[in-house]
Parts: C-alpha cells; structure tokens; sequence
C-alpha cells in the first residue's frame, strides 16, 4: 500500500512538479481555445455542405465527412507531422496539430448539427420564409437556434472530447499538460505527475460530463 | 513553372506519397498490423460493451453502495483522455510490481472507456421505459429478474444501438494511440517502415487500412441512425 501511494500520490514529488505542469495546462488551454470556436464554426459550415439542396455540394461533402469520421485523429496528426515534410511542407508542430484536429471535429461538429436540423420541423422554415425574411435570416434566428438547443448535449460531449483530444499532440512532442506530466516522470522515476494531470483533467472535464448527463436525462 | 516542371513535381508526389517499390517491400508488415488492429478492436469492443451493459443492469437492482461506485467509474472514465490511462497504466504499473503487455494496457484502457460510456447508454436507456411497463410486467407474475431481462433490457438495448455504434467507431480509432506504448499495429508499423524507408509511402499505406476498417462502420452507423429514426414513426 504504502509502495502504491510513494509511486502514485507522493505529494512531495506533486509540488514540485506544479509549476511545470501548469505551463503544461496553459498550452492546453491554448489549444482548446482556438480549436473549440473554430471547430464549433467550421462545424456549422460542414453541416451547410451536407444539407445542401445542391447534389454537387451535398455528396463530396458527405463523403469527406464519412472519410474523415473513419481516420483516426493520431493517424491524421502523424500523417500531417511527417508526411509533408517529405514533399518540401514542413508545418510546426501546433499547426499540424490545429490543421489535423480541426478536420477531425469540423465533421463530428458538422454531423451533430446536421442531426439538430433535421430534428427542426420543416414547418419551421417556411413558415420563416413565408414572413419575408431571407434564406440566411431563417438560419441565423429560426432554425438553427433551434437545433443547436436539440442537440446541445451531443455538442457538449463532442467538446469534451477534443479536450481530450488534445493529449495526443503530446505524441509529436507539443508541451501541453499531458507531455508536460510524461516529461516529468521519465525525470523523477515516479508516476505521480501523470495522476496530477490526471487529477487536473477530471477537475476541468468532470463538472462538463456531470451536466451532459443532466441534460440528457432531462430530455 | 514549364510542363517539365510540374511533371517532375506530380512525380516527386507520386514517389513520396504512393511508391509501390516501397509499398511491396512493407506491404505485407502493415498489413500484418491490420490484423493486431481489427482483433484488439474486437476485444475492446465486445468486453468494453459487455461490461457496460452488465453494469447497466447491476445499477438498475438499485443497490446504492454498488450504484455509487458505478457512477464514479463511469464519469472518471468518460472525463479522462484514453492517452493519460493508457501512460498510468504502461509507466506506472510496473513500479507496484504489475507489469502488463502493451497490448493488454490497449485493451485494457480502450475497453474500461467503452463500458464507460455504454452504462451511461443503455442506462439512458433503461430509464426511458415507461415505469407503467415495470409496474405491467411484475403484477403479470414476472420476478424483477424476468422483468429486466424480457421487458426492459429489449428496450434498453434497442433505443441504445445507434449512439452505442458511433461512441465504439470513435473509441475503437484510439488503437492507434497503441503506437506510442509499442503496440505493433497499423500505425505503429507504418511509422518503423517510415523511418527505415525514408519514404511517406508506409503512412499513406497505414492511413487508407486504418479508413478501410473504419468506413464500412461509418457507413453502417449512418444507416442504422436513418432506420431507426424511421422506425419511430
């Protein structure tokens, strides 16, 4: 037992790896914040694509969609990271990492969507259209409102899960929390930081799931 | 840029990214790691499913000591990143003596994952029938047992089919992340074979097996939403 707690919860070796791994957390939090909106935007755009009334838009961009829901993100991050450089595009490492996960949650982002629209009556936009406004006004203040609040667990738990998402650039050396707490165990030959960043991930995720689970059973 | 110059470019793409000198050299050892990857899938998802739905069931007794420690697993398991078990369990194991074969702390981590979030969608599920169905079934003469087995679960598993099919597609993906603890499959291979070859060939090779697995499933999961949804009405 007492094997298990030097190797797991020594808060000798925690504290001093803190400070070390909250610059970690920092670039995670980096990351989540342009990957979050853009991802939360571009789904938007994808969903656009898919429900076109236009064949020609409407199957390339469901194809894409099928395509990339069935490329796992590492694969994606490590094709972007050591691909290009092989034909002269050598991309740092964050913009691989933005480059590979924002096409990996534009189309989950865009399929949570497009299932919100669906769930809207199509009542709802003639009706709109029939009062006059335009094809964009009916977007912005009639149907998509509505979907998004259909749908707001599902978009919430995808959130969560590019949150979570994120650990894996520390697979191409990117210092977020988890390499940060990986770093630092290979230097104290302790697993403690790893559970730290663990601890740290269930205090940032944890409260988000517990909600998702509320709004799901309230619906 | 003249004609000749674009062509020695297209061929230098050509070279790098589908080289079948380098495909037929590595080939069959990627191909090899579709085989670890398609069988460990297996393995998270028929455990991961079954533990989730053995533990849907177990909660629905209604016990609350077991219940508390029933929701406590699922929502640390559903608010923690695979890659962080998977790193606990692989680096810090051994030092209390538990030493576990990359493969198994894949499994292991990626399952604990899945069960995770099947609980949490069959016990959706299950609380979405009807009480009056409980209250039917028991004074028709059923034992809570029958009940839950032949009146509920059904259900349960029914309404859970389509979201449980998407979370296993996604979760499944995370095999890759085999790569970084050693586990010899498709992306683990198609990066030694990328080192070794000094060609981007063996990525593209590990990219399109790794879609060719999963796209049947995506597909898949798009009917089943669409037959479903159907099915309602």
């Amino acid at each position: 037992m007492e094997q298990f707690t030097q190797e797991f919860f020594n808060l000798d070796v925690m504290t001093k790896v803190a400070p070390f791994l909250l610059q970690g957390l920092l670039q995670t939090l980096l990351l989540c914040s342009f990957l979050i909106p853009i991802g939360l935007v571009s789904g938007i755009l994808v969903m656009l694509l898919t429900t076109s009334p236009y064949r020609l838009l409407r199957w390339p961009a469901i194809v894409a969609v099928d395509f990339f829901r069935a490329f796992p993100p590492l694969v994606l991050l490590v094709f972007v990271y050591a691909g290009l450089p092989f034909i002269g595009l050598r991309v740092p490492a964050l913009v691989a990492v933005a480059v590979a996960f924002l096409i990996n949650s534009a189309s989950y982002y865009g399929e949570i969507y497009r299932a919100g629209m669906v769930s809207v009556p199509k009542g709802q936009r003639e009706a709109a259209r029939s009062t006059g406004l335009s094809a964009t006004q009916t977007l912005l203040y009639v149907t998509l409102p509505q979907a998004i609040r259909n749908v707001l667990p599902d978009l919430l738990s995808n959130t969560v899960e590019l949150v979570k998402l994120t650990t894996l650039a520390s697979v191409i050396s990117v210092p977020e929390l988890l390499h940060s707490a990986n770093l630092a165990r290979s230097l104290t030959y302790n697993s403690s930081p790893l559970i730290l960043a663990a601890i740290i991930y269930l205090l940032l995720l944890l409260p988000v799931v517990r909600l998702i689970a509320r709004l799901e059973h309230r619906l | 840029m003249t004609a000749a110059d674009a062509m020695s470019n297209w061929d230098r793409f050509v070279f790098t990214f589908f080289n079948a000198d380098i495909a037929m050299k590595y080939g069959w050892e990627i191909l090899q790691g579709a085989g670890v990857t398609i069988l460990a899938g297996l393995a998270v998802v028929i455990t991961g499913i079954g533990a989730g739905f053995g533990l849907a069931a177990l909660r629905a007794i209604g016990w609350k000591p077991i219940n508390f420690f029933i929701i406590v697993f699922v929502d640390i398991f559903r608010s923690l990143p695979p890659l962080a078990i998977i790193l606990v369990l692989f680096f810090g194991f051994p030092s209390i003596g538990i030493v576990l074969p990359s493969l198994v702390v894949l499994w292991m981590s990626l399952g604990a994952v899945l069960a995770a979030f099947a609980e949490e969608i069959f016990w959706a599920g299950i609380t979405s029938v009807p009480k009056g169905q409980w209250l039917a079934a028991r004074s028709t003469g059923l034992t809570f047992a029958q009940t839950l087995r032949y009146v509920i679960l059904p259900q349960a598993v029914r309404l859970g089919i389509p979201p449980l099919t998407n979370r296993a597609i996604s979760i499944t993906k995370n095999l890759a992340l085999g790569s970084a603890i050693g586990v010899n499959e498709i992306l683990g291979r198609a990066n030694s074979a990328l080192s070794m070859s000094a060609n981007a060939t063996p990525l593209t090779m590990g990219a399109l097996l790794y879609v060719l697995v999963f796209i049947p499933l995506v597909i898949a999961s798009r009917t089943l939403e669409r037959n479903y949804r159907w099915g309602e009405h």
